[in-house]
């Protein structure tokens, strides 16, 4: 054991106190203090917190913090140091059974606790993963592939075109179905970015992730686990989606197709919510059902059209009133080569911003308009805002959503340069990005306290 | 029967009891622990529901822990019933914690201080699992403040283990086959938990116990007081026995006859396993188990009336070597069968009444036992467990019968047990371990600052045995004493006692047991304060009053003010 195990995570005066009674991490002691006697195991310092403290496991489980400074004695009666793993068991193996790739990029699918950070770090091998959610070799015959270990706001252009390669492998290698476990803050930017750069693949593409990290007895991990693969063995719809929980109660997931959803809530279950639209498909342990039949088929074909290409000098601004033109500016001048303007109702932004976006557009930057309602389509043509903002220029871009807009203007710009051809790629949907129609029920944000409300909710389980 | 004394000490000694306990009181906060919902009275009045369902998760130490699993097998849906004034998304699970409140720190503190705790200098928030669905994360947030603490009880030091400051669960209201409902309201309340050291020598000493608790709990002012704000688990054992918790006595008078019925359960089940070994019995015995569904059918029709409906099976449990056994008392009505049935209603969830027959039952269905000996090969001495139902719940039926029996070989299992209205308890999990403990990852650890300590310091009460020594030594009777305490009436005596000329003792009389009295009668007592009772009572003369005169003198003022 090197010295910065024995006192891992100690540092200033608690790793100073450790050294003068010649204790250290995982030693079972008894300290006596200015407050008292404690004893118990010593367990390793996270790194985030103070360098004053002596963290202690008592023997009833629980943690207690010591101060270093008040140490009188510590004495060690041995060692007893924990062995923390998942269990793990062989994935069995059924010839009659799909066979299914799981990607990993991070997230908390299974996790387990890192005692550098306090915090919890995700685990992975089919085995760990059978051994937590066993339910899972009733399904498919399953193999894991880690990618990456970040957290999803750490994933970016490179990721994505690696793990669109990664996926195009898989389908082209003959899988039945991929499923791809992501952080789910940015899962929707990567669902958005693996439509444009993974097409028409012969097989489902499923991404999944968790809201209550799967350390935890009430965590959505294992049943969103076990919906994504069976969407992606079972389900005939081949294209890039997020399966997540439909309601926050343990019911069913929901189908959503990569460049139409997004993450709604920062912790609810329910967060993810197909914008503007309604799902593909429900999915739960008993059945997958369509909710719509315009999706692409699963086919017997190992193809998939890969294009992944990624131009990262694009950028959103965030309209917010009483902009200065040097945000924009900022951006012409550093480079950047398109920008998704996320603008206020139909698709506006003020007048003192009308400079700018015309320097922006006459120094060959592609301006392109969304809207930060979320919901409804850019309309510019409705008040003279819109009508002035076109004739400088910016593009409206229909019904995207702005992340959505981003990462398609990203990827366009990897392809051409050209105003004509940027603006045609945009404007022709790849992956139901741009809709024709919103449905009536594509925009449906239930209001709490409404009598109806109330009761749909008394009878429903939400 | 003769009620038994509760205080016999050599009758418990020669049981070997050991007696601890955990006190659970909500302090009296204005906002939950961990977010800023209020605490108000219960309410059966809910605008949503939801559902959801509980899995095991690794101890911290990589382990899986006991109760756990066996919640896992339950399959049991737990719907929570959530009411808008009440619960946030935080208690839903569907948020992270925000803040600890610092009321309640400061509250568990000064109780800290009042049990003379070591005391903890950095406070690490805790997971602890309950996968019976009592609280929607599947674990509870609790933290320690203090260990090896003390409080006097009956002139005896008795250890305090430690202090814990927790979010309260949830208040179940109903729990049928694989469908259990809570109601919301009453989740991540801060309580604090006092766990005992087991020294409790006798029923009537636990109780006396959580007497003094509950005494230091309202010298503090800082609980909330009342039925459904405080809970006892009562932890006994006896010599070749194990720890039992019962869960949950909300009155402290339960407890006596509780431990002593328990302490007589596990000396039965003693009694038991050598009658299972001397017999030459052994986990093989139990090995053997048939379907009997067209026997149950055709003899048990009755009995087995709902659970034989459509697809449903019957299946019968050999105990080799076991006739007789079954039968052998465990307290009042109850018998091992009691302890296999009780698996079988929690584990399997098969809870309609009787919910298994067995061959040592005297009406049971004898012709049905006889063709499931006749199929496996048994005979007379050999005991048959005859359980139906759905098939899933059968083939758990059957485990937990089997896992029963091998207990019963071991003697006491650990479990956590449940007081029926009888007196006597039911099985309710098995007992958790430290493995079902986690270091919290959502908040980080919590540093007190010698001002905090030195405040809580400060604002702590005399020692209770101290106050109570004082009060005794003025002359008041340890039943005034008691009843001064528990009804808060020690604030007005406290006030007034330097005020009036009154005898100690008849103060005392006024304030409790005449007060009480008076508001019976529908007397507004109200305007019964210090002030008052120095106004009637503060002249000299009062020195040499009786009694029976300051009472009336009393009520009048009181009367005259209404």
């Amino acid at each position: 054991m090197t010295q910065g195990d024995k006192f891992k995570g100690y540092r200033g005066p608690g790793l100073e106190t450790l050294k003068r009674f010649n204790v250290g991490v995982w030693e079972d002691v008894c300290v006596r203090s200015a407050k008292g006697e404690f004893r118990g195991i010593i367990l390793p310092r996270s790194e985030t917190a103070d360098d004053r403290h002596i963290v202690l496991k008592l023997d009833t489980g629980y943690n207690v913090g010591v101060a270093a400074a008040s140490c009188i004695e510590i004495t060690s009666k041995g060692r007893r140091e924990a062995n923390y793993h998942i269990q793990e068991n062989e994935f069995p193996t059924d010839p009659a059974k799909p066979d299914v790739v799981l990607f990993g990029t991070g997230g908390t699918i299974a996790s387990r606790l890192d005692y550098r950070t306090g915090a919890v770090i995700p685990a992975f091998s089919p085995g760990e993963l059978y051994g937590s959610v066993p339910e899972l070799a009733d399904i498919c015959n399953l193999t894991t592939k880690k990618l990456y270990g970040v957290f999803s706001e750490n994933m970016g252009p490179n990721e994505w075109i690696g793990l669109a390669k990664a996926v195009a492998g898989a389908i082209e290698s003959g899988v039945d179905g991929i499923v791809i476990g992501h952080g789910t803050d940015t899962m929707h930017h990567t669902a958005a970015i693996l439509s444009f750069m993974i097409q028409e693949p012969a097989v489902p593409v499923v991404m999944v992730g968790s809201q209550r990290s799967s350390d935890r007895p009430s965590s959505d991990a294992a049943l969103n686990l076990i919906h994504a693969t069976s969407a992606a063995c079972i389900s005939d719809i081949a294209e890039v989606m997020v399966c997540m929980f439909g309601p926050t109660s343990d019911k069913y997931g929901l189908l959503h197709r990569g460049t139409r959803v997004r993450k709604m809530h920062s912790s609810s279950r329910s967060t993810f919510r197909t914008i503007g639209d309604i799902p593909l498909a429900l999915i739960s342990e008993a059945e997958i059902r369509p909710l719509r039949t315009d999706y692409l088929k699963r086919r017997p074909d190992r193809k998939v059209k890969l294009d992944a290409v990624y131009d990262d000098r694009v950028s959103i601004v965030y309209y917010y009133p009483g902009m200065k033109p040097d945000v924009v500016d900022a951006l012409v001048d550093n480079g950047y080569r398109g920008i998704v303007i996320a603008g206020t109702g139909l698709g506006h932004v003020n007048k003192p911003l009308y400079p700018a976006l015309k320097r922006a557009v006459a120094k060959g930057v592609h301006v392109f308009m969304t809207v930060q309602t979320l919901w409804g389509y850019v309309q510019m043509y409705v008040y003279d805002t819109g009508r002035d903002l076109m004739d400088l220029g910016v593009i409206p871009a229909a019904n995207m959503t702005p992340e959505v807009a981003l990462m398609k203007l990203g990827w366009t710009l990897a392809h051409s340069d050209d105003r004509d051809e940027v603006g045609r790629m945009m404007l022709t949907p790849v992956a139901h990005e741009i809709t024709e129609r919103e449905p009536p029920d594509g925009y449906l944000i239930l209001q709490g306290g409404l009598p109806e409300v109330e009761r749909f909710l008394k009878s429903y389980q939400m | 029967m003769a009620k038994p004394s509760y205080s016999n000490l050599p009758f418990y000694a020669s049981l070997g009891l050991k007696c601890g306990l955990e006190v659970h009181r909500q302090l009296d906060t204005a906002h939950k622990l961990f977010c800023d919902c209020p605490v108000r009275p219960y309410s059966p009045e809910y605008h949503a529901e939801i559902l959801r369902h509980m899995r095991p998760t690794l101890s911290e130490l990589g382990e899986y822990d006991p109760t756990a699993l066996m919640e896992f097998k339950t399959h049991k849906q737990i719907i929570y019933r959530l009411n808008r004034e009440t619960v946030c998304t935080y208690e839903m699970d569907d948020a992270p914690p925000f803040r600890l409140n610092r009321d309640a720190l400061h509250r568990a503190m000064v109780l800290s201080v009042m049990l003379d705790l070591n005391q903890v200098d950095e406070l690490h928030i805790a997971r602890k699992q309950y996968l019976d669905g009592s609280i929607p994360t599947g674990f509870q947030r609790t933290m320690i403040l203090g260990i090896n603490g003390l409080i006097m009880c009956n002139g005896r030091r008795i250890g305090i283990r430690q202090l814990g400051l927790e979010e309260e669960a949830c208040r179940e209201v109903s729990d049928r086959g694989h469908t259990r409902t809570y109601m919301t309201d009453r989740l991540s309340i801060p309580l604090i938990e006092v766990v005992t050291e087991a020294e409790a020598r006798t029923p009537a000493e636990a109780a006396d116990m959580a007497g003094v608790i509950r005494k230091i709990c309202h010298l503090s002012g800082l609980v909330r007081t009342g039925l459904g704000r405080v809970r006892q688990d009562v932890n006994v054992s006896i010599t070749g026995g194990s720890r039992v918790e019962i869960k949950g006595v909300p009155r402290i008078r339960q407890i006596p006859g509780l431990v002593h019925f328990e302490a007589l359960r596990q000396k039965a089940l003693l009694e038991v396993r050598d009658l299972l070994r001397d017999s030459g019995v052994e986990p093989g015995a139990f090995s053997d188990d048939l379907d009997v569904t067209a026997a149950a059918r055709k003899h048990a029709k009755r009995l087995f009336q709902k659970r034989l409906s459509r697809g449903n099976k019957a299946r019968a449990v050999i105990l080799r070597g076991c006739a007789g056994m079954l039968s052998h008392p465990l307290g009042p009505g109850r018998t091992l069968a009691s302890e296999v049935s009780d698996r079988i209603r929690v584990i399997a969830c098969i809870d309609d009444m009787p919910n298994m027959t067995c061959s040592d039952d005297p009406d049971g269905p004898t012709a049905l036992f006889d063709e499931a000996r006749r199929k496996a090969k048994a005979g007379p001495a050999d005991a048959v467990v005859v359980v139906a139902g759905p098939v899933r719940d059968v083939v758990t039926a059957v485990q937990e019968v089997k896992n029963r029996m091998l207990e019963a070989l071991e003697g006491v299992p650990r479990e956590t047990r449940k007081a029926l209205s009888s007196g006597v308890t039911s099985f309710e999990r098995l007992l958790p371990g430290p493995d079902r403990m986690y270091p919290d990852t959502d908040l980080p650890p919590i540093v007190l600052s010698q001002r905090e300590f030195e405040t809580a310091e400060d604002q702590a009460p005399e020692k209770l045995w101290d106050k109570e020594a004082a009060y005794l030594g003025s002359g008041l009777s340890q039943a005034q004493v008691d009843r001064l305490l528990t009804t808060d009436q020690f604030r007005v005596y406290d006030e007034a006692i330097d005020r009036v000329k009154l005898r100690p003792s008849i103060l005392a009389y006024l304030l409790v047991d005449f007060r009480v009295g008076l508001r019976r009668a529908g007397v507004e007592v109200g305007a019964l304060d210090a002030d008052l009772l120095a106004a009637l009572f503060g002249d000299d003369s009062c020195a040499s009053i009786k009694q029976k005169d300051a009472a009336k003198a009393l009520e009048q003022a009181l009367r005259d003010k209404a």
